[in-house]
């Protein structure tokens, strides 16, 4: 069992033979500085470059001993998810467990191989210092824990969606993608840190990394509670989204964002509509201020405005000129993106907080905007870019050059359009994008087979269009031209024969001006006999009429409006893809803006009178 | 009161006083108390006193993060941090139905030895001095230094090692580090008959220890006396045969035990596990190296990590004896309670005032170094 002998009941000799060791050299220990282990946990070292201050190692401190400094001098870019905060450390809190440094998102925190910090007492606040990679003392002690591929905590994977495959979408207009499972979605929220990058990046600062902690914790209403705090276009969001979000999160500097888009589309179809009304029901005033606002456009800046005036108290009417309300997000997004009838919840939900809705009224038309002006205490305009732009190639003024936007909306409204046996379109947005699946699957469903060539402007590397929206237009059979130029729709015996392009050398000159530059050598035909032009869109005000026309001030041919969404005139507001440019989340944004801005307008009256 | 008025109190004669043993002493590893009564040299009564190193820790688990409590755990007994760690991430492992790979069962054996070898050199040290020879302590404290060398160049810690995680471990070991390992044990083997010489072999220490401190197997069974203290009194109990855990059921290896239960017979015992240790631990050396795959299971985001609710009784071998987590949890992503079984909390308050009663006060550190009382165990 044991190798001593322990029976015996000892001697007096046998202590005696330690005393070899009175000849042996002692053991000392070198006092100049060393560096430790390679794996030591000694003092923090930080890489500003690539610290993203997203504060996750504050979060996951045992000891709260980090603290975020803001670094005024840095980087503060919050749509590239980058703020100027770097961690302080307080070294009389630290316990060096290392933690941050395993679950640091970009792995800017490692520990040095420094052992020692010392000082007197009129050096204590030396124990909370503020590390970059100099070190403690700023002599260079190499790394010691760092990141490394079998310590990383960070989940770097997202969990797959899963996807309609191209061979069974390319017919119909079924939506593609098939939303979270429930155990997909727990997992996919448990990858957020919680950094808030998200938020900040968002125009409408959405509270993402709320509802997906209430999402993880399977409290799908509180989801849906934080969800609209922000909000009303949460089924629209939720699926076509441009998710700037997912840009700024912190997990996707390493690895693949959190699908944070996905998520809210999640939350939002696990609740019951019913149950999402009474939710957003809970924020409906119990009073009513009187106030009469006319929204012009059922698109999401103006629903959003409306929302929110009505949850302050205001009477809300909204005027549309089509049958039904979501604007472009109905007419412009085909139904494999966006099905209507998440875009119908949308608007239920808006409704049932007391807007009321006039549709098929087109102002300018049925009703002038003199006669709203009239009936209300305040105007909002949010009609939106409807008009497409030309090239103004020659040929363009053919019948069978089509705007996207047009084309688009008609196939929305179910009205019967010629569809070509083979398509050109040009442009390289999502829009182009859009209208090339759309007519893919028009030709597919009346020819039993597809020819559709998108020709776009720019290369691959500037590209325009979703690289998901790329990906999904080539699976389904779309020929996709890049660096091509619009010169000519070749035209013979009053049909379009297809479109001429030169190959594009560069688009801005010097200045940043748009002059695009070509080699005509490189020339080609794409054969079709429609094109199909999109390439940007107008925004039509002819509802203004020519006195307000000229009472109002304009920039570059859109309505000059100040930072609150309030045009030259007091009582009118803009917003919408009319001030902001096209985009679902920014025109929501700019809802909130101008009914704060509108509801301060009403309120200092209210005081007045 | 004046000084020329001062007069001072007549006293009838005693010939009993009281002494106060710590809270600072050679006699323990940590800030801990003896109050003793006093005929001449002999104690006639012992009241331990705990308090010192109260940190709270089971309540301030149940605020932090289940991974946060990693850093805690090790800070419960610090010459013999890695039972804590391991038994606890068993816990949440179990919770969660983890299933840990295989090289990372074997890493924390290696460690759970290392930190064995540690402690008892630590131990046999401080047994030593309290009985007045001091070189067993500072050869013990230097040998436990290359143990602690290897923890360093393992885990980047020296003492707290914070390596151990649910689901495995947190980094693989280094290059070369299996080797140091057996070299580092190798040296302690070798060093063993220099002990030997000085404790064993040495009619003093044997004159001292013997007959000090004795405790029935039946006392120290009604006590709930574990490891070392328990396997002295004859019983052959250890949690790592008994209930095995991790791959303890794999290797091989003897659990010593001696009859007489007094303080030889404890320094004994570990003598001997020292030498079982150094065999466990060159059985995983062997196989490691063959073992490949991962060293951690995948875990959750550990800021999103909810642990399913219930409840566990983990417990590993410390050199101290059975040392156990109880976690409770309710589903969320803190514990909501834990409780640790220090198993100096057995034998380090009641049967040492037991033991040191009628004891002679010479022997009183003694016999607290020969139960291997630590307090922060007690005290947590």
């Amino acid at each position: 069992m044991s190798d001593i002998d322990y029976k015996q009941k000892g001697g007096f000799l046998a202590p005696l033979k330690n005393l070899q060791f009175f000849g042996r050299k002692p053991v000392t220990e070198s006092l100049d500085p060393r560096p430790a282990s390679e794996n030591y946990r000694g003092f923090h070292l930080n890489d500003w470059e690539a610290c993203v201050g997203c504060s996750t190692c504050q979060k996951v401190c045992d000891n709260a001993a980090i603290t975020m400094v803001r670094v005024p001098e840095l980087r503060d870019d919050p749509g590239q998810g980058i703020r100027n905060l770097r961690p302080a450390i307080d070294y009389g809190r630290c316990c060096w467990c290392a933690l941050c440094v395993d679950l640091c998102p970009t792995g800017s925190i490692s520990l040095s191989r420094e052992y020692v910090h010392t000082c007197v007492d009129a050096e204590l606040d030396s124990y909370f210092i503020l590390p970059d990679s100099s070190g403690m003392h700023g002599t260079p002690f190499p790394k010691g824990w760092a990141k490394s591929d079998d310590a990383d905590m960070v989940a770097l994977k997202r969990s797959a969606m899963a996807e309609m495959p191209p061979e069974e979408r390319v017919d119909n207009f079924e939506e593609i993608v098939a939303g979270y499972t429930d155990n997909q979605a727990i997992i996919e929220a448990s990858r957020c840190v919680q950094c808030g990058m998200c938020h900040d990046a968002c125009p409408t600062h959405m509270h993402a990394p709320e509802y997906i902690r209430a999402i993880w914790q399977g409290e799908f209403e509180q989801a849906v509670r934080e969800i609209y705090r922000t909000n009303p276009f949460a089924h629209t969001c939720g699926r076509v989204c441009t998710h700037r979000c997912e840009t700024a999160c912190s997990v996707g500097h390493r690895g693949e964002p959190v699908a944070i888009r996905w998520l809210k589309r999640y939350a939002m179809d696990k609740v019951p509509q019913d149950r999402v009304k009474a939710i957003v029901g809970e924020q409906r005033p119990s009073f009513v201020t009187g106030k009469q606002v006319a929204v012009i456009g059922a698109g999401p800046a103006g629903l959003t405005a409306a929302f929110d005036l009505a949850r302050m108290g205001h009477q809300v009417t909204v005027y549309e000129a089509e049958a039904e309300g979501g604007g472009m997000t109905r007419y412009g997004i085909p139904y494999y993106r966006l099905p209507p009838d998440s875009l119908d919840r949308d608007i239920d939900v808006i409704a049932s907080m007391g807007v009321q809705f006039r549709y098929s009224t087109r102002v300018g038309r049925d009703i002038t905007l003199e006669q709203l002006r009239k009936e209300s205490d305040a105007v909002l305009i949010a009609v939106g870019l409807w008009m497409g732009r030309s090239t103004r190639v020659p040929g363009s003024e053919h019948k069978d050059v089509r705007r996207a936007v047009t084309l688009l909306r008609d196939v929305a409204n179910g009205q019967e359009i010629r569809v070509p046996r083979r398509a050109v379109v040009i442009g390289g947005g999502n829009v182009a994008m859009d209208i090339a699946r759309t007519l893919s699957r028009l030709q597919r469903q009346r020819y039993g087979s597809a020819a559709v060539t998108v020709t776009a402007l720019e290369d691959w590397e500037h590209f325009l269009a979703d690289p998901d929206e790329i990906r999904e237009a080539r699976e389904e059979g779309i020929a996709i031209h890049d660096a091509r130029g619009p010169q000519q729709i070749v035209i013979e015996d009053g049909t379009i024969r297809g479109l001429r392009t030169w190959k594009v050398m560069s688009i801005f000159d010097e200045q940043g001006r748009f002059a695009p530059k070509y080699d005509e050598s490189d020339e080609q035909l794409h054969e079709g006999d429609m094109v199909i032009e999109a390439i940007g869109q107008a925004s039509d005000v002819s509802l203004l009429g020519d006195d307000l026309t000229e009472a109002l001030e304009w920039n570059r041919g859109r309505l000059q409006v100040d930072d609150t969404g309030r045009t030259s005139l007091d009582w009118l507001w803009a917003a919408g893809d009319m001030v902001r440019g096209p985009d679902v989340v920014s025109a929501v944004a700019d809802g909130h803006r101008v009914a704060t801005s509108i509801n301060e307008y009403l309120s200092v009256q209210e005081q007045a009178t | 009161m004046r000084p020329e008025n001062y007069e001072a109190r007549r006293q009838p004669p005693s010939y009993e006083y009281e002494l106060n043993i710590g809270p600072n002493h050679p006699g323990i590893e940590g800030n801990y108390a003896v109050k003793l009564r006093l005929h001449g040299d002999t104690v006639i009564d012992s009241r331990a006193d705990a308090g010192y190193l109260h940190r709270g820790f089971e309540k301030l688990m149940e605020g932090r993060l289940w991974i946060q409590n990693l850093a805690i755990t090790p800070r419960i007994c610090v010459p013999d941090p890695v039972p804590m760690e391991v038994s606890y991430c068993l816990a949440v492992e179990e919770l969660c139905g983890l299933e840990v790979p295989e090289r990372a069962l074997y890493l924390r054996v290696i460690q759970l030895e290392l930190s064995r070898l540690a402690a008892h050199l630590f131990t046999f040290g401080g047994h030593a001095a309290t009985t007045g020879m001091y070189t067993p302590m500072f050869w013990g404290i230097a040998d436990r230094d290359q143990i602690l060398d290897l923890f360093e160049e393992l885990s980047g810690g020296r003492v707290y090692h914070i390596y151990n995680i649910p689901g495995g471990v947190r980094r693989d070991h280094p290059e070369g580090w299996l080797q140091r390992v057996a070299d580092t044990i190798d040296y302690i083997e070798s060093r063993l008959p220099d002990y030997d010489n000085l404790l064993f072999h040495n009619q003093v220490f044997v004159q001292r220890a013997r007959g000090i401190g004795a405790i029935s197997q039946q006392d120290a069974l009604d006590w709930a006396v574990t490891g070392p203290n328990l396997r002295a009194c004859g019983l052959a109990f250890d949690v790592r045969r008994d209930d095995p855990y991790l791959v303890y059921d794999r290797l091989d290896f003897e659990i010593p035990t001696e009859e007489a239960g007094d303080a030889w017979a404890r320094i004994l015992v570990r003598r001997s596990e020292l030498f079982e240790s150094i065999r466990i631990i060159r059985q995983c050396l062997e196989r490691l190296p063959s073992i490949a795959g991962p060293i951690r299971c995948p875990i959750p985001n550990p800021l999103a990590w909810n642990v399913p609710a219930g409840s566990v009784y983990t417990r590993v071998e410390s050199s101290k004896g059975e040392l156990a987590w109880y976690v409770v949890s309710d589903g969320s992503e803190r514990p909501y309670r834990t409780h640790v079984r220090g198993p100096s909390q057995m034998h380090a308050v009641q049967v040492l005032e037991k033991l040191s009663t009628g004891a002679r006060i010479e022997d009183v550190a003694q016999i607290m170094f020969s139960l291997d009382a630590c307090p922060p165990e007690v005290d947590r």
